[in-house]
């Protein structure tokens, strides 16, 4: 899932000073699920900013949504025909980057703000908290890493071993909370009785497929046919 | 694989090397702007001393003079650099187009590094590259050196001549891994080896034993790192903060048991017993003495260690 974080309230009430009548739009999607977006902290950021505004002796109109996905059309439709007869001045979106880019694609005239700041592609290890495992980078490698990608959670994307930073387990770079992906690659190639697969060099890796090959897409052409 | 009998760059340091002295090497810390002056006055104090200077490349992810410019500037004086490169900063469009400009500058050796997070350095909201990482640029290189064609496979106008090397570190984990980490740079081009600082002696000649049995001595060249301590807290500050590096107790106490203004020459004497200690280690064919912001010690640390006069090939 796409995992993101609440932006410093202060930061989204900036945002919106100069707006009177305010749509906060939640996404049903990732980020209801990593507890930034959802209706529930649709509601709070919501009351917050009626609170906010209102100590500040301004009275903004500030209405709440949330929607399945902010990423496909069919859920964004209604919230864009909303936008357009209730006169609304402003949206803050609580979804993944994903989702304001495709609404600010379509808003015409209405300004759009994140509500949030898209960090990663992560999983829910443990209660309260999502670790990065994948960096998108289009041309995956794991299976000669035993399925642990060391290109998002080596710091350093190494893609031959460990660097001279790994320390009981540990990433130099922040003991406390990285792990060495290295380490772990290390021990569940152990496991597997697959250490020889560390043993090759992987050449220069193409980035072409990740984001520095310039803007991606990706098609279906079976879904044309239909 | 690097074959020993094959000349790399017919540098200084590969020439030592090859004709079996055992070699020494320093560092040489270009200045945190443009102070030329600065840096010829290090160099003053190490020429003569050591067979070549590692010139670091922003280490620490400190900003500094560009390891290629004071590379130059060593040549420029008359004493041999090992230029780092490292992977932090540069593409490898910027990578093979800093080697041929080192080339076309009389830089004949250069150590392949992934190099230090920039979190540790002075910019640390700075984006990273590492579009390669150490044992790539490696290869990249040599793959230059020997084949005549950049990483793409187009020929190069005018070939380089570099002796190679690579960093290895024996004290990082997970231990068994870091011999075939060695193996693997070796494949991947690397010369010569210089290692991390060592202090647990008994850890590194476990290392050198398993890697001499993969009979990896045979086709690389390993220098032993080591850096004196100038104080007792030096030692406890390395001990607890240098990921990597573990000094023993003994070492740390035997620091600590002279007095305050006696711990410096403790230091030097204890870097006098390793180079001693890691002379009689089989695999090992010199020295690298990273005495931080102590060139000035160089000389007589050489000296003391009956390793000079450096032998002139």
């Amino acid at each position: 899932m796409i995992v993101a974080d609440p932006k410093p309230f202060l930061q989204v009430k900036g945002y919106l000073e100069d707006f009177q009548k305010i749509l906060v739009v939640g996404c049903g999607t990732c980020t209801t699920v990593c507890l930034s977006g959802g209706e529930a902290e649709v509601q709070i950021l919501a009351s917050g900013l009626r609170i906010a505004f209102g100590k500040d002796g301004r009275k903004k109109t500030i209405l709440e949504e949330c929607i399945q996905r902010q990423c496909d059309l069919e859920f964004v439709e209604p919230v864009l025909s909303r936008v357009e007869s209730e006169n609304i001045d402003a949206v803050v979106s609580l979804a993944c980057g994903v989702g304001v880019n495709f609404l600010a694609d379509r808003l015409g005239k209405t300004p759009i703000f994140p509500g949030l700041d898209t960090t990663f592609y992560g999983a829910n290890v443990e209660q309260g908290l999502w670790a990065e495992m994948c960096a998108g980078c289009g041309s995956c490698i794991i299976a000669h890493t035993g399925g642990i990608c060391p290109v998002a959670r080596c710091s350093k994307h190494l893609l031959n071993g460990p660097c001279g930073g790994s320390e009981k387990g540990r990433c130099e770079v922040d003991p406390a909370n990285i792990e060495c992906v290295w380490q772990l690659i290390y021990d569940r190639l152990k496991r597997l009785g697959r250490l020889e697969d560390l043993r090759h060099l992987l050449p220069a890796k193409d980035w072409s497929t990740a984001s520095d090959g310039g803007v991606r897409r990706s098609t279906r052409e079976q879904l044309y046919d239909i | 694989m690097s074959d020993k009998s094959v000349v790399k760059s017919g540098s200084n340091l590969e020439r030592v090397l090859s004709s079996g002295h055992f070699a020494v090497t320093c560092e040489c810390g270009p200045p945190k702007g443009a102070d030329v002056e600065l840096l010829e006055k290090k160099v003053a104090l190490i020429k003569g001393c050591v067979d070549a200077a590692n010139v670091t490349d922003n280490q620490t992810a400190v900003v500094r003079m560009s390891s290629i410019a004071a590379s130059s500037i060593l040549v420029k004086n008359g004493m041999e650099p090992v230029m780092q490169m490292v992977t932090r900063d540069r593409n490898r469009i910027a990578a093979q187009s800093d080697v041929f400009g080192a080339s076309a500058l009389g830089i004949r050796n250069m150590l392949c590094l992934t190099g230090d997070h920039q979190s540790f350095g002075n910019h640390p909201k700075s984006k990273n590259v590492f579009d390669l990482d150490s044992l790539q640029l490696l290869d990249v290189v040599r793959t230059i050196r020997d084949r005549g064609v950049v990483n793409s496979g187009d020929p190069v106008q005018g070939g380089i001549k570099m002796f190679l090397g690579a960093a290895a570190n024996p004290f990082a984990d997970p231990f068994e891994f870091r011999v075939i980490r060695l193996a693997k740079k070796i494949d991947a081009g690397a010369d010569f080896i210089q290692t991390q600082c060592i202090y647990d002696m008994k850890r590194f000649r476990d290392f050198m034993k398993m890697a001499c049995d993969m009979g990896l001595d045979k086709s690389c060249y390993i220098l032993a790192g080591l850096t004196p301590l100038k104080s007792a807290g030096m030692a406890a500050y390395m001990n607890k903060n240098v990921s990597g590096i573990t000094i023993p107790e003994e070492i740390i106490k035997r620091i600590k048991g002279a007095a305050k203004n006696e711990q410096a020459e403790e230091g030097i004497r204890l870097l006098l017993d390793q180079i001693q200690e890691v002379r009689e280690i089989p695999g090992i064919s010199g020295v690298h003495i990273m005495a931080i912001e102590w060139e000035d010690r160089v000389r007589e640390i050489t000296e003391r260690a009956g390793l000079l006069p450096r032998p002139l090939l």
